[in-house]
């Protein structure tokens, strides 16, 4: 689940965050990584994960990089968002995390 | 010549016999080389080439194999894998030294990751720098293997797999590789055996003409004498009857064959066992360990990850009861941050529900999450390693309170029936005085602590014996409460897949086994065969 308080500054494009539990087995991989760098990639707003709150940030649009994090199930993963689009992304991005990508 | 004995891990089940075929990892060699801008073109073109490769095998194939290819398209369209490469060519360096260097620091990268899944991601990083090289060097694309093959080397790459008709008999035999890899996944969705870990492979040169594979246990015979080959022919031949007919009564109900109805659960150790299965094999689920969520370096799981992980196995049960047994931490499963270290005798120590009442903040947490998992279908719970009564009654007390706390937070919740494993003699003999809603006999330890035999110990392994009479009069006890009582008695150690004792523990009463998913179609086959 996400953090209650998302964080809305009064600037309009100042980054929002959450986080999310990754519930599906095995965590953040191949398909996981691919189906979030997708969705993404959809946004025009800039848009990063990182395993703890302070960061270090990835781009979360960079299979690559995402998949160097090597998130396992159970970790907390923490979205930063910033960009015209960034609550209808970080929207979106929670809703995959909190639907296990989709996997059974 | 005499024949060649390798022992691996089983990665995809069944047996195969065939010819051997040799993967070989032969890298063409690059005729010439340009300026840094040239080698910068080249290597684009290259990417590009090795993408548009991949994309047209996706077009010839389906599920699986598609998405597992489609990560390596994704891969390949991010600027970030090549990035290192195009530096390295600015600084002067070849294109396919540079994409090599590249993709060796990413793959060592995933070969040092701590969870056994990502390490075998390695595999498709290898099989995405050797499509490039291939495209780079202008070499022809991997060789055709024969489908009735048993492919031999050291790893083998998923398009390298998927080139291959895997439906006319052949298996993989391989020195590295994982069971967790893309290739040993698919392996088991298309049934080719395989084996991995063999080790290095012991011939140089001349590699041996025909290979026997054994995916159920892990070995490979090289070169067979001509006898070895006869009763291994005569095995396979064995496990495919018994193999069809056990597939045609797996989502049959088991019956004896005096027509007594059993009720036949599954184990599981970690909710992915489930993705494949369909529930209507079973009865339920008799058996869900928790330790899988307090594993690995992330510290203790949180309410939401283990409400989250509870409701998806409730889910997939679909209305078939759920028995999920909290936390069995301790004694052959130390937990750091939970256990206790240095006892000097963990399995007479503290663990299972002692160790969870002398951690309560530990179990308030997981009981919460239990509560809330319980409005999404028909949940159990099972309390491990219970001796005396107050072991039941203080969790029942903190459940009680959970419930209370989550009911006045407005959190919707519901109170699961809590049962007890039977696992100490204690609570076989005085079943009576524990106010269970259900027994659940755990026969592995119910045996070693009435044998004081530890299985794991070769020299006493012996007496370690679920059918002695002694454990089996203890079982009886058990069913024996529960019918005078009117509560449901299970069995879900490893005794209930042990088909050669499924006469003995019907004899007790019993009509309650739960056992692994691989173990049903056999199981009920075994109970169709118990006339009294």
């Amino acid at each position: 689940m996400h953090d209650a308080n998302v964080n809305r500054a009064a600037q309009s494009f100042a980054p929002l965050t959450a986080s999310a539990v990754l519930v599906n087995p095995v965590g953040l991989h191949a398909r996981p990584s691919v189906k979030l760098t997708q969705l993404a990639k959809g946004f025009t707003a800039k848009i990063e994960i990182a395993l703890a709150a302070e960061g270090p940030w990835t781009d979360a649009k960079s299979p690559v990089k995402v998949m160097r994090v090597k998130a396992p199930q159970g970790a907390t993963l923490h979205f930063r968002v910033s960009g015209p689009d960034g609550e209808a992304a970080l929207a979106a991005m929670l809703a995959l995390v909190h639907d296990g990508f989709g996997e059974a | 010549m005499g024949e060649i004995h390798l022992t691996g891990h089983p990665a995809s089940p069944g047996l195969a016999i065939g010819p051997v075929a040799v993967l070989t990892s032969e890298v063409a060699s690059r005729a010439a080389k340009g300026d840094p801008a040239q080698e910068a073109a080249a290597l684009k073109v290259a990417i590009e080439g090795a993408a548009s490769e991949l994309a047209d095998l996706i077009a010839t194939v389906h599920g699986e194999a598609a998405e597992i290819l489609e990560f390596q398209v994704a891969m390949l369209g991010d600027d970030a894998l090549a990035e290192a490469a195009y530096e390295a060519i600015a600084g002067g360096t070849a294109a396919d030294e540079a994409w090599r260097a590249a993709l060796e620091a990413e793959i060592a990268g995933y070969r040092a990751a701590d969870e056994e899944y990502f390490r075998a991601r390695a595999a498709d990083l290898v099989d995405i720098r050797d499509r490039v090289l291939a495209s780079l060097n202008g070499a022809g694309t991997i060789a055709t293997i024969s489908g009735d093959s048993i492919v031999t080397g050291d790893d083998i790459s998923p398009s390298t797999f998927l080139a291959v008709d895997w439906t006319r008999g052949g298996a993989i035999a391989l020195a590295a590789g994982s069971p967790s890899s893309h290739v040993a996944m698919l392996a088991r969705s298309r049934g080719a055996p395989m084996v991995v870990g063999l080790g290095p492979l012991p011939w140089n040169g001349q590699p041996p003409s025909l290979a026997l594979v054994d995916g159920d246990i892990g070995t490979v015979i090289f070169d067979p004498q001509p006898e070895t080959r006869r009763l291994f022919e005569h095995r396979m031949a064995a496990a495919n009857a018994a193999q069809i007919a056990a597939d045609a009564g797996r989502l049959k109900p088991a019956l004896t064959a005096d027509g007594r109805r059993i009720a036949v659960l599954l184990n599981v150790a970690a909710p992915e066992e489930l993705a494949s299965l369909d529930p209507a094999i079973c009865d339920g689920i008799g058996l869900v360990r928790t330790e899988f969520l307090f594993e690995g370096s992330r510290g203790l799981p949180g309410e939401d990850a283990q409400y989250q992980v509870y409701r998806r196995i409730l889910e997939w049960a679909e209305g078939r009861p759920v028995t999920i047994r909290t936390l069995d931490a301790g004694g052959d499963k130390p937990i750091p941050g939970v256990t206790v270290d240095d006892e000097r005798n963990p399995f007479l120590g503290l663990r299972g529900i002692r160790l969870s009442l002398a951690r309560p903040e530990v179990f308030r947490v997981q009981l919460r999450a239990l509560c809330r998992a319980a409005i999404h279908g028909t949940l159990k719970v099972m309390l491990p390693m219970v001796a005396v009564p107050t072991e039941l009654n203080r969790a029942n007390a903190m459940l009680d309170a959970e419930l209370a706390a989550l009911t006045a937070e407005g959190v919707a919740c519901a109170r699961p029936p809590l049962g007890i494993m039977v696992e100490v003699p204690s609570a076989a003999l005085c079943a009576d005085d524990f106010s269970a809603a259900f027994y659940s006999i755990g026969s592995n330890d119910l045996t070693q602590y009435t044998m004081a035999a530890a299985r794991d110990i070769g020299a006493v392994a012996d007496l370690n014996d679920a059918g002695h009479p002694a454990v089996l009069a203890l079982i009886a006890r058990t069913v024996e409460a529960g019918r005078k009582r009117g509560v449901e008695v299970s069995l879900c150690g490893d005794a209930a897949g042990d088909t050669r004792l499924t006469n003995a523990l019907l004899a007790t009463g019993l009509t309650t086994l739960s056992v692994a998913p691989i173990a049903v179609a056999r199981l009920k086959a075994a109970i169709a065969g118990v006339t009294a």
